[in-house]
C-alpha cells in the first residue's frame, strides 16, 4: 500500500483487517470496536463505518439513484501572469453531503519545478502524477535537461487516454516552468489536453472564474496575483458547499514552485467584509 | 578459432570479441568515403560518388538523406541497411514532435539509431546493420552537432569526421588540417571538407556530392558549379603551397610547416 502510505495514511493494518472482520470473530470487539460517546475521539479520523467498501457499494448501486463519489467538489484555479504562474487550491472533500476531510492536499509535487493539481478522483490524480513524476525524472536522466510542461502534460494525457471511457475522473492542471517560460496545462479524464493563461476547475470554478475574469491583468504584480488567487478561491468557499475549509497558494517561478500559504478560507471572508476594499 | 564461434552472432568469442559485429565494419570499409565537418554556424557532409553505369539514372542525394528539418545524415556501407534505419530515424524524429511537442536533438536521434544498432548485435539470430552514420544538424537552441555511429551501437561526438573507405586516412588528414579559424568560417569549413574528400577520390565536382546545413535553414546540396568553384580555389592553394616549398628548397633553408597545432577532432561520448 505504497499510495496509502504517501497520502499519510497509517493506520491502514487495523482498516485492512477490519474490513475482514467476521461476527463470530474472537476479538471483534478489538479490531472493529462499536463506536460510542467514550471511543469515538480515537476513531474520528475513519469514517463512521467498519467497512466503507461495502457500505458504499450499497449506495453506489443505479438501484438508489444515489452515488456517493468521494471528493468531487472542489475548486482549483491556476493563471499565468508575468512573473510565472499562481496555483491556488481548497481543501474541502465531500461524500454526497458528508464532509469527509477539511484538509486535503490538492496540489501535487510531481517535482521542484512542476505541479499538478487534483480535482474528481483523488485516487486516480495522486496515481497518475506519481506515474507522471517517475516518467518525469527518467526523461530528465535520459535527456539531460529538464523536461517541458507540454511534454509532460502529454505524457500524461496520452496514459488517460488509454483508459478514456473506462471510468477516471480527473480535471488536472499541470503548472510548470520551462525553457519556453511558465506553462499552464489542462487534462482531463476525456483526453483533453489544452493551454491557456488562465483555468478553473471544480464545482467551485463558476465563482472563481468570475472574480478573476473582473480583475486578472497579465502585468500584475506577484502581490496582486497572490491576492486575487486567493479572493476567488474564498468567495467559492463562500458560495459553493462542496468547497472550502484552507486556501493553498503556491507561485510557480523561474527557479521552481514556493508555497505561499495555507490559511482558512472563512477568517478571509470575515476580513474582506471588514475591509471592504472589493476594487473593480 | 574465429570460424567456429561467428556464426551465431548472440554468442561472444572466448577472446571477448563479437566478430558479427568486426565484420560489419570491415562491411563499412568497402563502403564510399563521406565526410562531416561542424562549424560554428554550418554542418557540412561530403561524400564520394560512385561511377553509374552509362544507362543508370544519375540520381543525385542518395547517400546524404534528410531525417527532419535540422536533421541529415550520410552514411557508409550497405545501403539498403541505411534506407531501412533511415526510415525508422524519420519516423522516430515525427513521433517526438507529436510527444514531446519540440524536434529531436541530435544527440537524441543519434542514440535512437545507435540503439537500434545495438539492437540488431544481441540476440534472435539477427546480423548487425553494415553501416556506419554521420548525423549533422542544429539543436533547438541553435548548437551545431556532429555525431557519428558504428555498427556495434556506440555512437560518440565529433568536431570533424570520415566514414567508409580510407578513412583513416581522411581522419588523419582532418586532424592535421582542422583550426579554430576554419570552425569560425563557414567558407572554410565548406572547403576543409572537399579538401579531405579530395584526399582520397579523384578531383572533380562529379566524383563528389557536398550538402550544407545552416541554421534554422533546411539541407541544402551545393550544385556542381559551385563545387567546382571550391574546388578552383582549393587547387589554386595547393599551387601556391608547392611553389613556397619549392622556394624554401631552393634558399636551402628548412621548410617550416605552416599548420597551426590542431584540436583533437574527437570528443567522446561512450567508451
Amino acid at each position: 500500500m505504497a499510495l496509502a502510505s504517501v497520502l499519510g495514511f497509517k493506520s491502514n493494518e487495523t482498516f485492512n483487517r477490519s474490513l475482514q472482520c467476521e461476527k463470530t470473530d474472537a476479538n471483534i470487539d478489538e479490531i472493529c470496536p462499536k463506536l460510542n460517546i467514550e471511543n469515538i475521539a480515537q476513531f474520528i479520523t475513519l469514517p463512521p463505518y467498519a467497512d466503507p467498501a461495502k457500505y458504499l457499494k450499497m449506495v453506489n448501486e443505479s438501484v438508489d439513484r444515489v452515488r456517493i463519489q468521494f471528493l468531487k467538489g472542489t475548486t482549483t484555479l491556476a493563471f499565468k501572469f508575468r512573473n510565472g504562474v499562481i496555483v491556488a487550491v481548497d481543501s474541502r472533500a465531500t461524500a454526497g453531503g458528508f464532509i469527509a476531510s477539511g484538509e486535503v492536499k490538492k496540489v501535487i509535487e510531481i517535482n521542484p519545478y512542476l505541479l499538478g493539481t487534483m480535482a474528481g478522483g483523488a485516487a486516480d490524480c495522486a496515481f497518475w502524477e506519481r506515474v507522471l513524476a517517475r516518467h518525469c525524472r527518467i526523461y530528465e536522466l535520459r535527456n539531460k535537461e529538464k523536461i517541458s510542461v507540454a511534454a509532460a502534460s502529454k505524457i500524461l494525457v496520452n496514459m488517460i487516454f488509454e483508459y478514456r471511457g473506462m471510468g477516471l475522473s480527473m480535471g488536472t492542471m499541470i503548472v510548470g516552468w520551462d525553457k519556453r517560460g511558465p506553462g499552464l496545462y489542462m487534462v482531463s479524464d476525456d483526453g483533453e489536453r489544452i493551454t491557456d493563461n488562465m483555468f478553473s476547475v471544480g464545482s467551485g470554478s463558476i465563482y472563481a472564474y468570475s472574480i478573476l475574469d473582473a480583475s486578472y491583468k497579465y502585468e500584475m504584480s506577484t502581490n496582486d496575483a497572490i491576492d486575487l488567487a486567493r479572493r476567488a478561491i474564498v468567495h467559492a468557499a463562500h458560495r459553493d458547499a462542496a468547497s472550502g475549509n484552507i486556501v493553498r497558494i503556491y507561485h510557480m517561478k523561474e527557479t521552481g514552485w514556493e508555497k505561499i500559504e495555507e490559511k482558512d478560507t472563512n477568517d478571509y471572508m470575515y476580513q474582506y467584509r471588514e475591509d471592504k476594499t472589493m476594487n473593480f | 578459432m574465429a570460424g567456429e564461434y561467428d556464426t551465431a552472432i548472440t554468442v561472444f568469442s572466448p577472446d571477448g570479441r563479437l566478430f558479427q559485429v568486426e565484420y560489419a565494419q570491415e562491411a563499412v570499409k568497402k563502403g564510399s568515403t563521406a565526410v562531416g565537418v561542424r562549424g560554428k554556424n554550418i554542418v557540412v557532409l561530403g561524400v564520394e560518388k560512385k561511377a553509374v553505369a552509362v544507362l543508370q539514372e544519375d540520381r543525385t542525394v542518395r547517400k546524404i538523406c534528410v531525417l527532419d528539418d535540422h536533421v541529415a545524415m550520410a552514411f557508409a556501407g550497405l545501403t539498403a541497411d541505411a534506407r531501412v534505419l533511415m526510415h525508422r530515424a524519420r519516423i522516430e524524429c515525427q513521433s517526438h514532435r507529436l510527444n514531446v511537442e519540440d524536434p529531436v536533438t541530435i544527440e537524441y536521434i543519434t542514440r535512437y539509431i545507435a540503439d537500434l544498432q545495438q539492437k540488431y548485435t544481441q540476440g534472435r539470430g539477427r546480423r548487425p546493420f553494415g553501416l556506419s552514420t554521420l548525423i549533422v544538424g542544429f539543436d533547438y537552441d541553435g548548437t551545431p552537432r556532429l555525431y557519428s555511429t558504428d555498427p556495434s551501437g556506440t555512437y560518440h561526438e565529433w568536431k570533424a569526421n570520415a566514414i567508409g573507405r580510407q578513412a583513416k586516412t581522411v581522419r588523419e588528414y582532418l586532424e592535421k588540417a582542422y583550426t579554430e579559424t576554419i570552425y569560425e568560417s563557414t567558407h572554410e569549413s565548406i572547403k576543409l571538407c572537399i579538401r579531405a574528400l579530395l584526399e582520397v577520390v579523384q578531383s572533380g565536382s562529379k566524383n563528389v556530392e557536398i550538402a550544407v546545413m545552416v541554421r534554422h535553414k533546411p539541407l541544402k546540396t551545393l550544385s556542381s558549379d559551385e563545387v567546382e568553384k571550391y574546388i578552383a580555389e582549393i587547387e589554386k592553394e595547393n599551387e601556391i603551397e608547392a611553389e613556397k616549398k619549392k622556394q624554401a628548397k631552393q634558399l636551402g633553408g628548412t621548410t617550416t610547416t605552416t599548420t597551426t597545432p590542431s584540436l583533437t577532432t574527437q570528443t567522446s561520448k561512450k567508451e
